[in-house]
């Protein structure tokens, strides 16, 4: 059985009360295991918490309560070694080429120069963007950009990627065949993947186990394993057992988006 | 030459031929305004013969450093409020009506404080802008998108170098066009204050020939004033231009 990469045990979320407000209990307790090299996917109604867990793990916001463990060590306070996040917004450097975009991630590291080359143009060529690699991203499709954040992510090599949401921005097909990437890259790297999605035929495609999470506060109320073999691509979608694995999700996560709903209704 | 530029070109062409016209055929008188080519003439002299080179080193000296203290002073105190949001909300209203306050007025004051040296000139210059270029600079960091600094945590950047690799450079062309402002009130600021009390300068040079119906000094120096700040504009235009176009904004 293999050991877990990342361990959360109660993790809870508060954010404190804005002027006037009542504080807001954005997730949580949550209790979860992901495994080294697994592809976990979380799914979840809007609002319900989801790219908070993603930044929880990532160290970039505090839990208010609980622990997380990557590799065995605690994230406290600081962005862990080893973690790489593609995020949904465009997050290209407007005033840097591909090039320098892809090698932003290695800028403070202590790589030798040739040994830095040598990744930012394994990535570039990994994900395809080797002709446009002196172009800047205004001249690049959303898709392409999308490609440059994760290259710039896998130059780092990291042994965890956090994907937030990072196809929302892209149409079907497109999404389908940066799916087809995103799992060749999982393939080729070995690194464990933690995606968020509010598509539930992209995480029964890419993911190994599918993490439902409630309205909020966010907790998981159901794990989906989808049993696909590690070599596969978005051709899965033909398969019968794909629409069996949605159907689940979808029955599980219909009350939860109708609170929701009925959350922004009565805000409304 | 791009068909924009060809219709600028033509409307300043047409203009100074207009004006040209109506100084020859007398419509204009040559005691209020001699003609566009004979400025040209007269600037030519002024450039050669170099009696104004003082009155303009002293001028441009100060407008330089006029810029320069309204840019840093500008930079500093927006990046400062940016981060303190109470203090901001406390000095918006200030901002908001800045411009409202005619600081010229204030120039008398500024005598006694300082006396009758170029330092009220450069003051009543900085005054002008450094608000420009603190609204600026704030303007641009309220725009630095977060993913951008998120980015910037991932990739374990101290604050200090996400500071300096990502959001001085996102705010660029917001600091290009804080500069073009601070130059511009730069230049209001210390040849306007050299025409009101001041006994040299290019703004005291021109008042006074003005008084003396010197129109062979008043014009060209006028002209020189004109190139000097458009062509100072234009470059640091050009410049915003060619960010602006590297990030698809224009």
């Amino acid at each position: 059985m293999p050991a877990p990469h990342v361990t959360l045990h109660g993790v809870t979320k508060v954010f404190p009360a804005a002027p006037g407000g009542q504080p807001v209990h954005a997730l949580g307790p949550i209790d979860l295991s992901i495994d080294k090299g697994e592809f976990f996917a979380i799914v979840g109604p809007s609002g319900c918490g989801k790219s908070t867990l993603l930044e929880l793990i990532a160290g970039l916001v505090q839990a208010t309560d609980g622990e997380i463990d990557f590799e065995g060590r605690a994230i406290a306070r600081e962005i862990p070694d080893g973690i790489g996040v593609v995020f949904q917004e465009d997050a290209c450097f407007p005033w840097l080429t591909v090039r320098d975009n892809v090698g932003f991630g290695l800028r403070e590291t202590v790589l030798a120069a040739g040994e830095r080359a040598s990744r930012v143009d394994g990535a570039i060529a990994m994900m395809g963007l080797r002709e446009f690699a002196g172009s800047y991203p205004a001249q690049l499709s959303g898709g392409m950009r999308q490609r440059v954040c994760i290259a710039r992510t896998l130059v780092a090599q990291p042994r965890l990627i956090l994907l937030d949401e990072p196809f929302g921005a892209l149409d079907q097909q497109t999404r389908l065949l940066m799916g087809d990437e995103v799992l060749r890259v999982w393939r080729e790297t070995g690194a464990t993947v933690f995606l968020i999605t509010h598509a539930l035929d992209e995480a029964a495609m890419l993911a190994d186990r599918i993490g439902v999470m409630s309205a909020r506060p966010g907790k998981m109320i159901d794990v989906v394993r989808t049993d696909w073999p590690r070599e596969r691509d978005s051709r899965i979608v033909e398969r019968e057992q794909f629409g069996a694995i949605t159907s689940r999700l979808w029955k599980t996560l219909r009350d939860e988006s109708m609170k929701t709903m009925g959350r922004m209704t009565t805000s409304a | 030459m791009s068909r924009v530029r060809l219709y600028q070109v033509a409307v300043i062409g047409g203009f100074v031929l207009l004006l040209e016209a109506l100084c020859v055929g007398g419509v204009i008188d040559k005691v209020t305004m001699p003609p566009p080519h004979r400025i040209v003439v007269d600037f030519v002299k002024l450039l050669t013969s170099k009696a104004m080179y003082p009155e303009i080193g002293k001028s441009m000296g100060n407008v330089l450093v006029a810029f320069v203290l309204a840019y840093v002073l500008g930079i500093v105190a927006g990046t400062a409020l940016h981060g303190y949001r109470t203090l901001r909300d406390t000095l918006d209203p200030l901002f908001a009506t800045y411009y409202a306050i005619p600081v010229f007025a204030f120039y008398p004051l500024f005598i006694v404080i300082f006396g009758l040296g170029d330092g009220p000139q450069v003051l009543i210059g900085v005054l002008l802008g450094v608000v420009a270029v603190i609204v600026t600079t704030l303007n641009g960091l309220d725009r630095v998108p977060s993913v951008l600094r998120k980015t910037a945590l991932i990739a374990r950047l101290t604050p200090l170098q996400t500071a300096l690799q990502v959001t001085l450079p996102f705010c660029a062309p917001y600091l290009l066009t804080a500069a073009k402002l601070a130059l511009a009130y730069a230049f209001i600021g210390v040849i306007g204050s050299e025409f009101i009390m001041a006994r040299s300068g290019m703004g005291y040079e021109i008042g006074f020939a003005y008084t003396n119906f010197d129109n062979a000094t008043m014009y060209p120096l006028i002209l020189l004033i004109l190139l000097l700040s458009v062509v100072m504009n234009g470059v640091l235009s050009h410049w915003e231009k060619v960010l602006l176009a590297r990030r698809g904004q224009q």
